[in-house]
């Protein structure tokens, strides 16, 4: 075991929350809940605002509503969570080389590993704690923990201690007498379901864990997480921080507010997963080749389907086919004897960082150039229309152009076309609480609510004073999606010089 | 019935008429082979519902009839017997046939159960039978092989007068051959989409003779009616066409390259070969060209690496291309020339490989290899 806290780890505070809050004025100092807003939805974060009320992760966001249903509830923006996490990871790479990232908002990071042997006393780790915990607040704008410790274990323990901003650093040789007065609940791995079982042999705090023999708790937990616990109990930890933990798959799932009852919803739902996924993939710079379509049944039975493609792409004009060639099997396997599906999920595998180029949609290509070249009038009149606004908002508008029939389009999902953004229907935009958008006059802004054919959007930035609202009808042709990756871009505060 | 034939024609007859049944027939019947006695010669059939094969083979017959019986089990039995006359007769429901002082008895199936043979359409032409498979199998191994998108997996033929095309994709790289052959009409105008697997093995097998002819049938009749023979010495061969719209594969090909490189073709494949060693699962291979010279390299990063410079013609711009070393090597195979000309537009446009009988000499057009490079994302 090594003498220095060495194992740092750092996790930003109520991160998704606090993003929003930082992109959105008015929200700032007010209860935020991001997750799934529907009515099966779950929290995925809460601002230390809406914690007052009694509100965390992975609560039914049914509840969270009636616990403080004045907060604002928000779909999460991944383009632009994943824009700030690489600023706290780059930063982190910058300290020491063996950074290991566990999610967008958590890392590990082993001291020992940098160039001049890393911090050699307890005094020098909280030096450099506080000094990384700064440089984040200075590049995001946003506030982390930190918690140093000899094991993965008690640095994981030690971010969590003072939370939010806080900082703490385990001594060497104290760390039993600093894990035992803690509840078992903040050992890593023990939920509420662990606490519960310890609770009935009388294990409220590690020290009272502690106390219990190996074989107790094997009895209680079976082999493998009873062992396991009995080690952690002690702070016995010897996991290594390993660099890059490699991406292994990209996937998104939904939890629908109502079964899906028919194969076009379906096929929609599992086409709207599809084109989510391909965006993940692309933001994260790799290509895949496995495509999983995951359905469950409205009796929670679950079934995956895959198939693997001859290269690993990026193209969702080959993605999204490959997951509706899946999703007939898969959800008929998942509705044996109940009709309805309550989640669906695709993922990509097989990843790489390298895309095979592909004929037909080389083909694609060369024709919307054509098609392009024939519009030529229509499409100067609208380009001067943009070049007359002060900043030129991305035109990445699905549906702005109707897309070219192309043939093998299946015809059967009309809701969808297979080698094309979905095409304007006006309930197929969907204003989703949180997102970004741009009206043509108003300028930028988000979407507060959306419902009954209106949408209301506050016009503020992310450097603008608590903006106002106004209400459109949901097929305002002046109001247009922005990417968030975008918006999480502009609003990183400039490199402090220096560094 | 009664008949009596040379056990090597029999043999080889046996053995090609056999090669297109089903492996797991649907039918029992479907896993025969039909046998007629009649005149001076026996013709054994085969269908599957798909292809259909035909062998007409110089037979004494004594008594003519037609019986069924197992393919498999017969081309079994002709390939081991000694080089001896074949005589086969109808014993009730069962078939002897004698060999020297071999003897077997077989079962037959009912012959009024066996589909009719699909009719031979009417010739559209004749090819040189070498030139023709030659040209088949240059094509044929840029086919699809899954049948996600059923027609990827078939080689477009057209037939445009005394030209015949041969195309095909498996959405990654595209193979075009032009071939000159003797067409029936002189305008005539045709195309059809064969499956690769089944023209790829009835183009090898019918390399015995001196020609083949292409036989087409009216591809503007009824949807799911099309069909192609192919005949040559005696035996005949049709084949149901794949249906589906094949990609306008001619607006692929640049119209113009930024430049092209040339290199020795043996060498350029040693060379991919030893550098793939290191792509696993044909992760790229990345060749960057500069003047008088090409540089071969694979694998990223931790990874194992190799690296490989030739000598190449090459004057312009430096460039790098990626391709998956898979779909290089068997471009590079099936141009069959001495000097590889590789041109190019961009690294994310589609490159062409063409042949040329020498360093100096002018490619030759009539076979393009166009393969699709592998862009870098990470």
């Amino acid at each position: 075991m090594r003498a220095v806290p060495s194992i740092l780890h750092i996790d930003m505070d109520a991160f998704f929350a606090a993003v929003e809050q930082r992109h959105k004025p008015s929200l700032r100092g007010k209860p935020v809940v991001v997750g799934g807003v529907g009515l099966r939805g779950v929290v995925s974060t809460a601002s230390y605002e809406a914690r007052v009320y009694g509100i965390g992760s992975a609560m039914p966001t049914a509840v969270a509503r009636r616990r403080c249903p004045n907060a604002a509830y928000l779909f999460p923006r991944f383009g632009a969570y994943h824009e700030v996490s690489q600023v706290v990871m780059g930063l982190l790479r910058e300290v020491t080389p063996l950074v290991e990232p566990v999610s967008l908002d958590e890392a590990f990071i082993d001291l020992a590993a940098m160039p001049d042997g890393g911090p050699g006393t307890v005094e020098d780790v909280r030096a450099l704690a506080r000094r990384i915990s700064d440089q984040v607040e200075q590049r995001t704008g946003l506030t982390a923990s930190v918690g140093a410790g000899t094991s993965k274990l008690v640095a994981k323990v030690a971010s969590d201690a003072e939370k939010p901003h806080g900082c703490v650093v385990v001594a060497g040789g104290s760390e039993q007498e600093w894990l035992d007065p803690l509840p078992v609940r903040k050992l890593w791995g023990v939920g509420p379901a662990t606490a519960d079982r310890l609770l009935k042999l009388g294990a409220t705090t590690v020290a009272q864990l502690r106390a219990l023999s190996e074989s107790e708790l094997v009895g209680l937990l079976g082999h493998a997480w009873g062992g396991q616990l009995y080690r952690l109990s002690r702070g016995q930890d010897d996991r290594e921080v390993s660099p890059d933990r490699e991406t292994k798959s990209v996937s998104v799932e939904d939890t629908y507010p109502h079964d899906l009852m028919d194969r076009p919803a379906i096929r929609a739902a599992i086409t709207e997963l599809a084109e989510r996924v391909v965006r993940r993939l692309k933001e994260s710079g790799h290509t895949g080749r496995t495509v999983t379509v995951k359905a469950r049944g409205h009796d929670f039975t679950t079934v995956t389907r895959s198939e693997t493609l001859a290269a690993p792409t990026d193209d969702p004009r080959l993605l999204i086919p490959a997951a509706l060639r899946l999703v007939d099997g898969a959800a008929d396997a998942a509705t044996g004897q109940m009709h309805g599906i309550r989640l669906l999920g695709v993922g990509i595998s097989g990843l790489a960082e390298y895309a095979q180029g592909d004929l037909i949609a080389e083909l694609e290509g060369l024709a919307a150039e054509e098609d392009e070249a024939d519009g030529e009038p229509e499409r100067e009149g609208e380009a001067a229309a943009v070049r007359a606004q002060p900043d030129p908002a991305p035109s990445a508008v699905p549906g702005a152009t109707a897309p070219s029939a192309v043939p093998g389009a299946p015809s059967a999902v009309p809701a969808v076309t297979l080698y094309g953004p979905v095409p304007v229907a006006s309930e197929g935009r969907r204003w989703l609480a949180g997102k970004d958008v741009r009206h043509a006059e108003r300028g930028p802004g988000w979407v507060q609510g959306a419902g009954l054919g209106r949408v209301t959007v506050r016009f503020e930035g992310p450097d603008t004073p608590p903006g106002r609202i106004g209400t459109f009808s949901v097929d305002d042709p002046a109001l247009e999606p922005v990417d968030s990756a975008e918006v999480a871009r502009a609003a990183l505060p400039a490199r402090a010089v220096g560094h | 019935m009664k008949f009596r034939v040379e056990r090597d024609v029999l043999a080889e007859a046996v053995a090609w008429t056999a090669k297109s049944l089903p492996a797991r027939p649907p039918a029992p019947v479907l896993a025969g082979l039909l046998l007629s006695a009649i005149g001076e010669e026996l013709v054994i059939s085969g269908f599957d519902y798909e292809v259909s094969s035909r062998s007409q083979l110089p037979a004494q017959v004594e008594e003519a009839g037609t019986v069924l019986v197992s393919g498999k089990l017969l081309a079994d039995i002709a390939r081991a017997l000694p080089n001896r006359p074949v005589e086969f007769s109808t014993d009730g429901p069962k078939v002897q046939l004698v060999c020297g002082s071999s003897r077997f008895t077989l079962q037959t199936m009912p012959v009024e159960e066996y589909p009719a043979l699909p009719d031979m359409p009417k010739a559209a032409g004749s090819i040189a039978a070498g030139t023709f498979a030659a040209a088949v199998a240059q094509v044929a191994v840029a086919a699809g092989k899954d049948d996600t998108l059923p027609f990827l997996t078939g080689v477009r033929v057209e037939i445009n007068g005394d030209t015949l095309r041969l195309v095909a994709t498996d959405r990654y790289r595209l193979a075009v051959r032009e071939i000159l052959w003797k067409p029936e009409i002189a305008d005539l105008d045709a195309v059809a989409l064969v499956p690769a697997k089944t023209l790829h093995e009835i183009a090898r097998s019918l390399t015995g003779g001196e020609f083949v002819t292409l036989a087409l049938a009216d591809t503007e009749a009824e949807a799911g009616q099309g069909l192609i023979g192919i005949e040559a010495s005696g035996k005949r061969t049709t084949t149901r066409l794949l249906e589906g719209e094949f990609i306008k594969y001619n607006s692929i090909f640049p119209a113009e390259f930024t430049g092209d490189a040339v290199i020795e073709t043996s060498a350029l494949i040693e060379a991919v070969k030893r550098v793939a060693l290191v792509a696993e699962r044909n992760t790229p291979v990345r060749l960057s060209f500069s003047t008088g010279q090409v540089t071969l390299e694979a694998g990223t990063g931790d990874e194992a690496r190799a690296s490989e410079t030739m000598d190449a013609v090459f004057e312009g711009e430096d460039i790098s291309l990626a391709f998956n070393p898979g779909y290089l090597l068997e471009g590079l195979g099936a141009l069959e020339a001495p000097y590889t000309q590789l041109s190019y537009t961009t690294s994310t446009k589609p490159a062409v490989l063409t042949g040329r009988p020498a360093a100096d000499a002018d490619h030759d057009p009539a076979y393009r290899y166009l393969v699709m490079p592998i862009r870098l994302t990470g």
